[in-house]
C-alpha cells in the first residue's frame, strides 16, 4: 500500500497526461466538443456555478444525504453484525434471508421505496442506509466470527461480562474487518445518493447532472459530474487519513509481516 | 483451606461421529494458598483441558473443582489463566502500558493511579521503556512478559500458566524462569504450572504432578525442597536435580503410549 504521506509523482502525471490528451482532442475536434467540452471549459463552468451559488445548494443536499444514510448505515450494520456474529443462533435465523439479500443489486430497490416513502429526502437516505448495509454488515459478522478462541478466553478470565467482552475485546479484534466494510461502503453510499437523485430527486447533484443532460447542457452536466468525484475523492481521502490514526497498531503490524 | 481444590475431576470429549474421547480420566488434588506447583505430563495428556477446566472455560464432564471455597461454574474471581500463545491472548490495539492497564480495568479500577501502577508492573517485568510499544513490536519474550504483567495487575490470588514458555528459546526461557520466581516470591500469588520441560518444573515448584497419557490422571506426586531464592546454574547443579529429572523422564515414560 502506498504511504499516503509520500506524494505520488507518477500517478498525477499520468492523470494530467490524460486530462492534457482530453482537452486536446476536445479543443481540435469541433463534432467532439458539443459532447465532451474541454477540460478547462468544464472547469470554468463549474467555478462559475459554485460563485453564483446554483450548484453549492445541490451540493449541500447531496452531502448531507450521503452523511445521512453512510453513518445510519454505518450504527445499524455494525450493531446488527456484531449480535449476529456473536450469537450463533441469531446468525443461523437470518443467515439466508441475508444470503437472498446481499446480491440483489440495491439500486434495485428504489422503485420499492418509491412506493412506500414518495420521493424526497426519506426516500434517497433509505436506499443508502440499505445498500451501504451489506458490506460493513457483512464483514462485521465476519470479524466477530474470526476474533481468536484465546482473545476471548482472556478476556473471560479477566471476568469480562458479555457486554464488555464484546465491547473490549470482540469489537476492537475485528475492527479491521469493520474498517474495510467501512470503506467499501463509503463509495456505495454516495452511489446510492447520486442514482436515488437522479431516478426520484428534485435536488441534489445527481438530479442537477440529469436535469442538465436533459437541457441539452453539456457543460453544467460535466461540471456536475467533476464536482460529485471530487466529493467522492475527498471522502475517500478524508477515510484513509482518519483510518491511519484509528487503526495506527493494525499499519505497523502489517508493515511488519510484509518483510 | 486450600485455595484450590479438584475432587475426581474426569473431562470426555464427543468428537464428530459421535465416538467420545476420555481426555482426563480421575484428578484429584489441592494447592494450598502462596503454593508453587506444576503438572508435568506427555504432550497431549490433557494439560491444557485440565486448566481450562479449572479457569472455569471449559466445564468438567463429572467432578468439582473449588476455588477459594466456592465451586467453579464459570470463569472464577480472583483467577487469571496465562495461555501459552503470547501473540494471540495480548490485545494487538493497546499499547503495553494499555495492555497491563486492562488488568486494572477488569477489576473496575479506572483511576489515574493505575497508570503508575501498571507501569511500576511494567518495570517490575523488565520492560521499563517499552511502556508505548505495541505488541507487535516485541519480542516473544517480552511479548509473554506483558502477559504476566497483564495476569499480576489484575492481582489473582491463583494464577493458571499453560506452558507460557513453551514456545520461547531456550535462553529466554531461562530469563523468564527467574522473572516469575522473583514476582512470585515478591507478591506470593499462588502459582499452578504446566509444562512438559521436566527440568523447568523442578526448577520452579514446590511440588510436582505428574500426569499419565490420556486419559490422565495423577501417577505421582513429587516435593521438590531445593533452597529458595533459587539459581539457575547452582540450584541445577545440585546432585540430587539430575536425579528427580531421570527419576520423573523414567516414570513418564514407563507409561508407554497410549
Amino acid at each position: 500500500m502506498n504511504d499516503s504521506r509520500s506524494f505520488n509523482w507518477q500517478g498525477w502525471s499520468v492523470f494530467g497526461a490524460l486530462l492534457l490528451l482530453w482537452e486536446c482532442a476536445s479543443r481540435f475536434n469541433p463534432d467532439l466538443q458539443l459532447y465532451l467540452p474541454p477540460v478547462s471549459q468544464i472547469l470554468g463552468t463549474l467555478a462559475r456555478l459554485i460563485v453564483s451559488g446554483q450548484i453549492v445548494t445541490h451540493l449541500a443536499i447531496t452531502f448531507t444525504r450521503f452523511l445521512e444514510g453512510y453513518f445510519l448505515a454505518a450504527v445499524i450494520a455494525v450493531i446488527l453484525g456484531a449480535v449476529l456474529g456473536y450469537f450463533r443462533f441469531a446468525h443461523s435465523l437470518f443467515e439466508t434471508v441475508i444470503e437472498f439479500l446481499r446480491p440483489m443489486p440495491s439500486v434495485a430497490i428504489i422503485p420499492v421505496a418509491v412506493l412506500l416513502l414518495g420521493i424526497g429526502d426519506s426516500m434517497i437516505v433509505a436506499v443508502t442506509v440499505y445498500a451501504s448495509l451489506w458490506p460493513v454488515l457483512i464483514n462485521t459478522i465476519d470479524g466477530v466470527r474470526h476474533t481468536e478462541r484465546t482473545l476471548i478466553d482472556t478476556g473471560r478470565t479477566f471476568g469480562l461480562s458479555r457486554r464488555r467482552l464484546l465491547w473490549q475485546v470482540v469489537l476492537p479484534a475485528a475492527s479491521p474487518y469493520i474498517v474495510t466494510g467501512l470503506r467499501v461502503s463509503l463509495s456505495i453510499a454516495l452511489i446510492l445518493v447520486t442514482t436515488g437523485e437522479m431516478v426520484a430527486g428534485s435536488r441534489g447533484l445527481g438530479f442537477f447532472i440529469l436535469d442538465q443532460e436533459r437541457s441539452m447542457n453539456s457543460g453544467n452536466m460535466y461540471a456536475g459530474i467533476i464536482l460529485v468525484a471530487g466529493l467522492g475523492y475527498l471522502l475517500n481521502r478524508l477515510f484513509l487519513l482518519c483510518e491511519e490514526r484509528a487503526m495506527k497498531w493494525r499499519h505497523g503490524m502489517i508493515a511488519r509481516e510484509a518483510v | 483451606m486450600p485455595i484450590l481444590e479438584v475432587q475426581n475431576l474426569s473431562k470426555t470429549y464427543r468428537q464428530m461421529g459421535g465416538e467420545t474421547t476420555l481426555a482426563i480420566g480421575d484428578i484429584s488434588c489441592k494447592v494450598e494458598p502462596g503454593e508453587f506447583v506444576s503438572f508435568v505430563g506427555p504432550s497431549g495428556c490433557g494439560k491444557t483441558t485440565l486448566l481450562m477446566s479449572i479457569a472455569g472455560l471449559i466445564a468438567p464432564s463429572t467432578g468439582k473443582i473449588i476455588v477459594h471455597g466456592k465451586e467453579v461454574s464459570g470463569p472464577p474471581a480472583n483467577l487469571i489463566l496465562v495461555f501459552q500463545e503470547f501473540n494471540k491472548s495480548l490485545f494487538a490495539w493497546r499499547s503495553v502500558l494499555g495492555n497491563v492497564r486492562f488488568g486494572l480495568e477488569a477489576r473496575g479500577n479506572h483511576s489515574r493511579e493505575s497508570a503508575n501502577k501498571a507501569r511500576s508492573l511494567i518495570e517490575l517485568v523488565g520492560l521499563k521503556g517499552f511502556e508505548n510499544h505495541y505488541p507487535w513490536e516485541l519480542s516473544g519474550g517480552m511479548q509473554q512478559r506483558v502477559a504476566i504483567a497483564r495476569a499480576l495487575a489484575y492481582e489473582p490470588e491463583l494464577l493458571l500458566m499453560d506452558e507460557p514458555f513453551g514456545s520461547l528459546d531456550a535462553l529466554t526461557r531461562l530469563e523468564l524462569e527467574d522473572t516469575l520466581l522473583k514476582l512470585w516470591e515478591e507478591l506470593g500469588t499462588t502459582i499452578l504450572f504446566i509444562t512438559h520441560d521436566i527440568e523447568e518444573a523442578i526448577y520452579l515448584s514446590d511440588r510436582i504432578w505428574l500426569l499419565s497419557r490420556r486419559p490422565s490422571q495423577i501417577v505421582e506426586e513429587l516435593a521438590i525442597d531445593f533452597a529458595r531464592p533459587r539459581d539457575q546454574i547452582t540450584t541445577r547443579a545440585e546432585a540430587r536435580f539430575m536425579g528427580i529429572r531421570n527419576r520423573i523422564y523414567q516414570r513418564i515414560n514407563s507409561e508407554g503410549a497410549p
